[in-house]
């Protein structure tokens, strides 16, 4: 097939940047997203001129590198990350419109590429549960409600790629945070920190200039891994928690 | 913000259900309107309960304004660089309008209150002030106007978008929607609380513009 991309080029975060047009010929239908941008930047190599940057890694859907805004959906139109979105999810003849993530604390480093540091600083300020190093304990040893292990595993499956803040109009990142409470808060282990972490976390997250969740549901419908907006209650209902509590 | 609009709820609620007093005739409305001065008498003075309520309203205004202030400033500096293209897939277009219709609230809030409450500017004859104290005869004379009926459908309209995604928003704000089925109970509670309120508000003006509710 053959397609016409509208890409954002930026040669680095000082750089204003703008919307380049470019033609791709003989694109199979069973290529993934990132490898149709290969085949464009191969044409470009071979033309001199500077590749387009983008980030991707595994490519298997489970690192949370690669990004990219896909005709104004993230990830694309399918519940996947752009690394296992494939090209029949296209026509011949399309124009596809690709652009960075849009949010003030991911600010673009080169073209498609983001710094997404930002969500590290998150869960340092607390996404994590502090336990002495030593070999691993007996897995029994700490029973967890079997709804509450799999509510934590569900969300566990967030991978931090930040399609939430890229879909989201107020770009709040309440979907990822929300993710990590409900992740550590349901289990056992994450008890001791539970509200301490909660106001960390959203102290971090606002100090990043990420914006307020008014709760329009976008973020969970851009989210590749399908967590679901009650996480967003859940993170509201802890914070509530400790700040009753006088955290 | 959804502590201050679960109040507005229960007021939109309980100004509607005393709208539907018109339906009573003359006496049964302006009895009522008559009665929320007294409320609480004697061991309040005359609209003591009545202002008791304004003053909580005025609050909760602020407290509602101020909030939409900061979330839309922080929505402004967190996104300085638009989408070339951005389409909305998860979301209903209430959400999305919470802003502006917040904003065409306010400003139908202020005509109302100079219709019925501040001036009582009766659009038929120019008259202020209701030198009869018939707020009937106000309500009727000001929905026989068809713009006017117009004005406050389209109000109705703005209050019912915002109240289906208000009601919804709140209880998760207040992180009350932790599980899938809770979370589609505060949807349908949306639904249901925009259309009884503002399905209720909009009977009397249309019914007064078809002639179900006359002088």
């Amino acid at each position: 097939m053959n397609l016409t991309l509208k890409i954002w080029r930026q040669a680095g975060p000082s750089d204003k940047g703008g919307i380049h047009t470019y033609q791709v010929q003989g694109i199979s239908e069973d290529m993934s997203f990132l490898e149709m941008l290969d085949v464009l930047n191969e044409q470009l190599n071979e033309k001199g001129e500077e590749p387009v940057a983008f980030d991707s890694d595994c490519r298997e859907g489970i690192c949370g590198t690669c990004s990219l805004m896909i005709n104004g959906e993230a990830h694309g139109p399918e519940v996947t990350t752009t690394c296992q979105l494939h090209m029949r999810s296209f026509s011949d003849g399309d124009t596809i419109t690709i652009e960075p993530w849009r949010a003030e604390p991911f600010s673009v480093i080169k073209d498609l590429i983001v710094d997404r540091s930002a969500f590290d600083r998150i869960i340092q300020s607390g996404g994590f549960i502090s336990a002495n190093t030593g070999s691993a304990p007996e897995a029994n040893s700490v029973p967890a409600p079997r709804d509450k292990a799999m509510r934590a595993f569900n969300v566990a499956t967030c991978i931090g790629c930040g399609a939430c803040v890229a879909a989201c109009p107020n770009g709040s990142a309440s979907l990822f945070l929300g993710a990590k409470i409900t992740h550590l808060g349901e289990l056992p282990q994450g008890q001791p920190e539970r509200y301490s972490r909660v106001v960390d976390m959203v102290g971090q997250h606002d100090h990043e200039g990420f914006g307020g969740c008014t709760n329009i549901g976008e973020c969970a419908s851009a989210c590749p891994k399908e967590i679901p907006l009650d996480v967003i209650s859940q993170l509201n209902k802890d914070l509530r928690t400790a700040l009753k509590n006088g955290y | 913000m959804a502590v201050s609009g679960l109040l507005f709820i229960a007021f939109v609620l309980a100004h509607m259900y005393g709208n539907l007093k018109a339906f009573g005739g003359e006496d049964s409305f302006n009895t009522y309107a008559e009665h929320l001065r007294e409320i609480g008498e004697p061991m309040l003075p005359h609209e003591g309960a009545l202002w008791i309520i304004r003053i909580g309203l005025i609050v909760a205004l602020v407290v509602h304004v101020a909030c939409a202030v900061i979330l839309w400033r922080r929505a402004a500096a967190a996104r300085p660089v638009q989408y070339a293209v951005k389409k909305n897939t998860g979301s209903s277009l209430s959400s999305r309008t919470m802003r502006w219709g917040g904003l065409t609230l306010l400003v139908f809030i202020v005509w109302h209150l100079l219709n019925f409450t501040i001036v009582k500017v009766n659009p038929s004859s120019g008259e202020t002030g209701d030198p009869d104290h018939n707020p009937y005869a106000l309500m009727v004379d000001s929905f026989d106007l068809w713009w006017m009926t117009v004005i406050y459908l389209i109000a109705m309209l703005a209050l019912g978008m915002h109240l289906h995604h208000g009601t919804f928003s709140s209880l998760q704000t207040l992180g009350w929607t932790n599980t899938a089925t809770s979370r589609a109970r505060a949807r349908a509670a949306g639904w249901v609380v925009a259309i009884v309120i503002a399905g209720g508000f909009a009977l009397v003006p249309l019914s007064v513009l078809v002639g179900i509710i006359e002088k």
